[in-house]
């Protein structure tokens, strides 16, 4: 009778020590998934974009569609190259500009400027984009991505930060950097 | 040899494996499974093994920072003494493990070697094909270079099409908001210790599973698996007709396991590491990004899909054909093994091989892409200019500046984007060529904003010029009179 007592006895505490356990994992766990998913937290949080001069207006020629390169606004010394990136500048008559990402709208390979032709082509898959961005042929659903831009005391400003992507385009790049509500 | 003995001795009284070790090499094995067929599994873990050797021998000069990981490649590359080698022997040995480890599935399936009781022992293989895929691309973007970084861009624009989540897995996935040093970090992360961990651990489970069940008989048509008698079956096959794993089937292992081996290195010394390719320099839109070869064919893949087709398949396909290779086993796990009585099985395999040759194929030479330089670096063809009028030779001029010459090509020079142009005139009016021009359509794009009236007029009649000899221009036959209309087109010369 003691014997089937000590044995619940100790089946109990063996419970208990697991639960222990739990609850010890389930606290430890919360810093871990905070610190796993923190680039989703920030995201969110503070989002990625920020406005920057991207220089002179005076560096992009009426008429003309011109590459420029800027560091992104959140990088970290030992990004190296990486956080150097380029957009495409269009200026359209002087006073009205168009502020496109490299990256097609298809995968996100880099699309080139045929001043010639007034098309952007990508080497990927083939997708040609019009002087305006917008969508000629090829894969690509949509157009290229713009960035919101402004001009203050004649330098161009551009409203940018995370690599444009097709699902992320709709919240990233259209609303201002700022989320739907 | 005593002193030797005594020393194994003395280690198995505190180790106590010995027994454990000689029952294992002892274990029966079908004579029959003891084939040439069957080494491509050895063979994977062989190179698995490999893989970790040379990539610890890697990390040990190797710098995972994006700022510094390209440079530290190309030091291993040119100034630590066999750096080259031990690089082009990582390169190399991953291809192999994704060549062999393919095999082996093929063979397990054509040799029904998944049908029970061996269902979860295929479950785990799938698993260990994604972590060997897993490790092919995460070893791509450790090779730091403009290919490895512009495929993260194609994996995050795959990524980001997920619903609701699709951004947030994007963060995720590059560790902030930009391909950069927290993203080549966390692939560090991945390709060094998450999936090389859980794929030691995923080894372990299936050669236990297969020393536990035993290796599949070979296979005999008419010989079916009932799951109430195959057990039963096997253990007679294997009482009567076995024999012990080492040596009898063990040798071809181990010879195969030496080719293997052998191939590498021979590969690694012939044609050396690979790259890396230009710096991770995203200012630099001159890349022409490209996989590596074992995701080629969904290189083309994505090229060839109809546009609005992509996303479904981006986010179904995967779910229906993982969710078919691990669900295959438990709705196919009785019946016929041999491939003899499976037409199904062979046809299936033979289907996939063939497609994904030729995506692969297709994406050597990626017709679906303009060629960026023709426009500057491919000319007309003399030929096509001979005994031309002025206008028409300024047309060719045209042709050139405005980059036609990128996406067509002419006397086999230049893109395959759009159809080739060496007899355009013989599909094509003078009005349907104007219209085409303004227009596009078709995939290809609209140039009325872009030419003037009379660069379109020299343009198209340059178009029109370009027939074999021979062959009559296209015409209009709503507005061909009766006389034409009835008469076989009259084959004249292109134009003088």
């Amino acid at each position: 009778m003691s014997d089937q007592n000590s044995l619940s006895r100790r089946a109990a505490l063996t419970k208990i020590a697991f639960a222990f356990n739990a609850v010890v994992g389930a606290v430890l766990a919360v810093p871990v998934i905070g610190y796993l998913l923190s680039p989703m937290v920030r995201a969110r949080k503070n989002g990625y974009s920020s406005w920057f001069a991207l220089g002179d207006v005076t560096k992009f020629p009426a008429g003309q569609t011109r590459l420029a390169t800027y560091r992104n606004p959140i990088s970290s010394a030992w990004d190296g190259q990486t956080a150097d990136i380029a957009c495409w500048v269009r200026n359209i008559d002087g006073s009205q500009f168009q502020v496109f990402a490299v990256n097609c709208a298809h995968l996100g390979c880099p699309v080139r400027w045929f001043p010639q032709s007034g098309l952007f082509m990508c080497p990927c898959h083939g997708g040609a984009y019009y002087e305006d961005g917008s969508r000629a042929s090829g894969p690509p659903e949509r157009g290229l991505f713009t960035y919101n831009h402004k001009i203050e005391k004649g330098e161009l400003w551009i409203d940018a930060g995370s690599l444009p992507t097709p699902g992320g385009s709709a919240f990233n790049i259209l609303n201002n950097g700022k989320r739907c509500a | 040899m005593r002193l030797i003995s005594q020393i194994g001795e003395w280690f198995d009284a505190r180790l106590q494996i010995a027994a454990d070790l000689r029952e294992t090499m002892d274990h029966p094995v079908p004579k029959s499974a003891a084939s040439w067929f069957y080494v491509f599994g050895s063979g994977a873990l062989v190179i698995f093994g490999l893989q970790v050797v040379t990539g610890i021998l890697l990390a040990l000069l190797y710098v995972p920072s994006a700022g510094e990981a390209w440079n530290s490649l190309q030091a291993l590359n040119h100034n630590v003494t066999m750096g080259w080698f031990l690089r082009g022997m990582h390169g190399w040995g991953s291809n192999f493990m994704v060549a062999i480890v393919l095999l082996h599935m093929v063979q397990v399936f054509l040799f029904g070697a998944y049908k029970f009781p061996r269902e979860l022992t295929w479950v785990v293989g799938i698993c260990l094909l994604l972590m060997t895929l897993g490790m092919a691309f995460t070893g791509q973007v450790l090779r730091f270079d403009q290919d490895a970084y512009w495929g993260l861009g194609i994996g995050a624009s795959i990524a980001s099409r997920v619903p609701i989540m699709g951004p947030q897995i994007v963060h995720l996935m590059l560790g902030g908001p930009i391909i950069a040093g927290a993203t080549l970090s966390r692939f560090f992360a991945l390709h060094v210790f998450v999936i090389p961990g859980t794929l030691i651990g995923l080894v372990g489970l299936h050669l236990l599973m297969v020393l536990k069940l035993g290796i599949n008989e070979w296979p005999m048509p008419g010989r079916v698996v009932r799951r109430a008698t195959y057990l039963k079956e096997y253990k007679e096959l294997v009482h009567n007709d076995g024999e012990p794993f080492v040596p009898y089937a063990i040798w071809k292992d181990v010879f195969f396991a030496g080719i293997l081996i052998a191939c590498v290195v021979l590969c690694a010394a012939y044609f050396g590491p690979f790259g890396p390719t230009g710096r991770p320099d995203p200012t630099n839109i001159q890349a022409i990004p490209r996989p590596d070869y074992f995701f080629l064919w969904l290189y083309a893949l994505l090229a060839l899909l109809p546009p609005e087709m992509e996303t479904p398949a981006l986010l179904i396909g995967p779910v229906v054909v993982l969710g078919g290779l691990l669900l295959m086993p438990f709705f196919f796990g009785e019946g016929e093994k041999s491939w003899k009585r499976r037409p199904v099985a062979v046809i299936s395999v033979l289907l996939i091989a063939v497609a994904l040759g030729t995506f692969t194929h297709l994406s050597s030479y990626t017709p679906w892409s303009p060629i960026m330089d023709a426009w500057s670096g491919e000319p007309i063809p003399p030929s096509d200019l001979a005994h031309r009028s002025a206008l028409e030779r300024q047309g060719a001029l045209v042709f050139q500046e405005k980059q036609c010459h990128n996406c067509h090509s002419l006397g086999n020079e230049g893109g395959m984007r759009g159809p080739a142009l060496d007899s355009v005139a013989t599909r094509l009016t003078q009005d349907q060529l104007i219209r085409q021009v303004i227009q596009g359509g078709g995939n290809m794009p609209a140039y009325g904003k872009n030419l003037s009236p009379a660069q379109t007029t020299a343009l198209v009649a340059f178009l029109e010029t370009l027939r074999p000899e021979g062959q009559a221009p296209a015409r209009n036959a709503a507005l061909a009179d009766e006389g034409t209309a009835s008469a076989p087109a009259s084959a004249t010369t292109p134009k003088k």
